[in-house]
């Protein structure tokens, strides 16, 4: 007789489906992180004196800094000093079409289930491909340039757009921050970069496929996204990582300015090896995002994250502007030995603003999730509310999911609602599947889908569909 | 198609089916009753492969195979149907979907191809028209929050799109007012064949008015004290299970 917990043991034990390596010629600068190896990489990307200077900046100030300690997560910090900060695929001239990209490259998108052909054509999906930290191709530029939508790399906004990237580098997300907020900023190589004009309606899914692909190369992204007055703009980001035994380190920044009557939905789904079954391994992801609301604008994220050893990742809003509206749609699955520490803050400055926030926690082995959210309400933020969902569906008895909510108000007329609830698959909602003949693993995506829907609804078609497929393979692979 | 012999179950240590023989043949309705506890749910979870069961002897044939080795979906896509006395609930999951789900797990189980959009949606609205169901019935989240009534009627409504061999109805008339007692009864009539079979498990002999059977069983304290014609059911509603009880004893 098979036990519930034997069978989803059985089934939450599946390896990471996405595991393999690709060869790409790269080119490196030595391990290690100093003065010396910002100027390098300042100089390799050909950035300007004032770039190199803001890098440095933040590097003084990194040096002053200690990591965080407080979210509950362990692990061994990562040596700075044996991550090479910098690695372009070698690349001899501008690619115009797929028949120039690296072969190797397409054969992994070919093993992901993702052609970019496939994708152009049938979502309309305009790709800015990251393979560690440079991008190889940007497509429908053209056609977004002819709106007056800019959507590159951040490393060619900074040469093209100096005045824009000046303006608002560092304004939603300061150099100062944190820990690692400060060092991606000495040391980010890569990224996107997008402007939306005032009262522009992007018409298409600005999308980045985010990868790591260099054993012992440390990434940081940095994405820069403007919407200038009355525009929107939909943004998804998603990323597959190849198996590793070693720890990699992804310390990302994306900050979102959303002007007034701007609208911005960031989605991502998030794959990142999670290390294997016996916790060896794994990407660490450390990610400051943060966006802000003028007057009448609205961000929106949308997450499902399923991968990465440890996660420490709060999307957050900074409501400044009179009647502006965040919001927050997480799934974060945690399997085997995965620890994560995700949620958001919602920081409401303005009157009448708006924050609505559904955390969906699903936890399976002996993984370790937390939702960790914050709500503050300024002392200005007259008739401010919040509504504040945080579920966790535990999978066996082995691993754990904690909540912490703190609430700050500073106003009397501010509105802020808590529910949280706790449950898990029940045996008999597995046996009515089984007995409709929908197999054990089958029933669990369908049930875990089910419970995932207020989030999955919020993410693009297409994406909910591939958000969908990501929470079977990593609760589920083969049974028997 | 259904033979049960001499089966004993456990649940834990405590053994609740003490030796049950049964057999079904295609064609048939066979209705079993007996008081609360005696056994009845029990013995269609074991029959529909519940693992929570352990089975101590005896064994369960359908069409010539015995059951033991097969999970419960195996046994489902062999056409064994269960309608739950209590639905369970599952959120998010539209009727749709979930049906959807099940009928293309049994297809695939079979080698078979998913079945077409097109057909799905027609066979469901004819089946709705023969239930009575609303079709914005099936958006809404599997048996959440849906009435008694509700849930039984759905039972039968995924009854109706899979159309199983063998369907074991169990309690589906509790809950069911008066008006949706006859609907579900008829739906239950039209989908009867020579080719299928049900068992019936009820308290009540209202049921047995629409759902006519060819046998009657008395299930008491884990055992088939008494097999009969439709006649029995009648005895028992005026007679209560005293007399039975007592013969059992002796
Ligand atoms: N999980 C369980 N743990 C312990 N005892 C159980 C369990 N499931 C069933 N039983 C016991 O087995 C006996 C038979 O229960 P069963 O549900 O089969 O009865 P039933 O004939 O369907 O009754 P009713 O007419 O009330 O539906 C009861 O005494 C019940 O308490
Ligand atoms: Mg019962």
């Amino acid at each position: 007789m098979k036990t519930e917990e034997s069978y989803l043991d059985e089934v939450t034990a599946s390896e990471y489906k996405y595991g393999f390596y690709t060869d790409i010629e790269s080119d490196k600068v030595p391990p290690g992180l100093n003065e010396d190896v910002i100027r390098i990489i300042s100089a390799k990307k050909g950035e300007p004196q004032w770039m190199t200077d803001w890098r440095l900046d933040a590097y003084k100030q990194f040096l002053k800094m200690t990591e965080p300690e407080w979210a509950n997560v362990h692990y061994t910090k990562p040596d700075l000093q044996a991550i090479s900060f910098y690695s372009a695929p070698k690349r001899k001239k501008e690619l115009e079409s797929l028949d120039e990209v690296d072969p190797e490259l397409l054969k992994t998108f070919a093993k992901l289930g993702i052609s970019l052909d496939e994708q152009k054509r049938l979502s309309g999906v305009a790709m800015d491909v990251v393979v560690d930290s440079i991008s190889v191709k940007t497509t429908f530029r053209e056609k977004l340039g002819e709106m007056g939508i800019i959507f590159c790399s951040i490393s060619d906004a900074i040469k093209d757009y100096p005045e824009l990237v000046k303006k608002y580098l560092g304004t939603v997300v300061p150099r100062s921050d944190n820990f690692y907020a400060a060092l991606n900023s000495a040391v980010f190589t890569d990224g996107s970069f997008c402007y939306i004009p005032k009262g522009v309606r992007c018409p298409m899914e600005l999308s980045t496929y985010f990868r790591i692909n260099e054993a012992g190369t440390g990434q940081f992204e940095r994405t820069l996204l403007i919407a200038d007055e009355g525009s929107y703009v939909s943004y998804l980001e998603g990323c597959t990582a190849p198996m590793r035994d070693e720890n990699q380190l992804h310390a990302a920044v994306v900050e979102l300015v959303a002007l007034d009557d701007a609208e911005i939905k960031y989605s991502t789904v998030q794959n990142w090896y999670p290390g294997d079954k016996n916790g060896k391994g794994g990407v660490f992801n450390f990610v400051t995002k943060r966006g802000i609301c003028e007057r009448n604008a609205k961000i929106s994220w949308t997450q499902v994250e399923t991968g990465s050893a440890v996660t420490w990742k709060y999307p957050s809003c900074i409501l400044k502007g009179e009647n502006s509206v965040g919001e927050f749609y997480s799934v974060a699955v945690t399997n085997n030995y995965q620890q994560a520490d995700t949620g958001t803050k919602m920081i409401h400055l303005g009157k009448n603003t708006k924050s609505t926030i559904i955390s969906k926690g699903i936890c399976a082995g002996k993984s370790n999730g937390s939702y960790r959210g914050l709500v503050k309400i300024g002392p200005r933020a007259e008739n401010a509310r919040n509504f504040s969902q945080c579920d966790s569906l535990l999978m066996g008895s082995s691993c754990g999911s904690h909540t912490f909510p703190y609430i700050e108000t500073q106003n009397k007329s501010a509105k802020v609602e808590h529910e949280a609830t706790t449950s898990k698959i029940g045996e008999d909602q597995i046996f009515y599947c089984k007995q409709r003949g929908i197999g054990e693993e089958e029933a669990i995506a369908l049930i875990v889908n089910g419970y995932c829907k207020d989030v999955l609804n919020q993410l693009p078609m297409e994406f909910a569909v591939e958000a969908q497929k990501l929470l079977a393979i990593s609760l589920e692979g083969s049974v028997g | 198609m259904l033979k049960i012999t001499n089966l004993h179950a456990n649940i834990g240590d405590k053994e609740i089916l003490k030796g049950i023989n049964l057999e079904v043949k295609p064609g048939e309705i066979h209705a079993i009753m007996g008081p609360n506890g005696s056994g009845k749910s029990t013995l269609s979870s074991v029959i529909a492969g519940r693992e929570d069961y352990e089975i101590t002897a005896g064994h369960i044939d359908f069409e010539g195979e015995d059951l033991s080795d097969l999970d419960a979906d195996e046994r489902a896509h062999k056409g064994i149907f269960l309608s739950f006395q209590y639905p369970v609930e599952i959120p998010g999951v539209t009727v749709t979907n979930f049906i959807k789900t099940a009928i293309n797990e049994i297809r695939k189980a079979r080698g078979q191809e998913p079945m077409p959009a097109n057909i799905m949606l027609k066979q469901m609205r004819e089946k709705m028209g023969l239930l009575e169901i609303d079709s914005a019935f099936l958006s809404r989240s599997l048996n959440t929050g849906f009435s008694g009534g509700e849930k039984k009627r759905n039972e039968i409504f995924q009854m109706a799109m899979l159309d199983p061999k063998l369907a074991i109805l169990d309690e589906t008339d509790s809950g069911l007012d008066i008006d949706a007692l006859r609907i579900v009864s008829n739906g239950v009539n039209k989908l009867k064949s020579e080719k299928n079979a049900i068992i019936v498990i009820t308290h009540y002999q209202r049921l047995l008015d629409y759902i006519v059977p060819d046998f009657v069983h008395v299930l008491h304290q884990g055992r088939i004290v008494k097999s009969g014609d439709k006649s029995l059911a009648h005895e028992l509603e005026s007679k209560g299970y005293d007399w039975l009880k007592e013969e059992a004893a002796l």
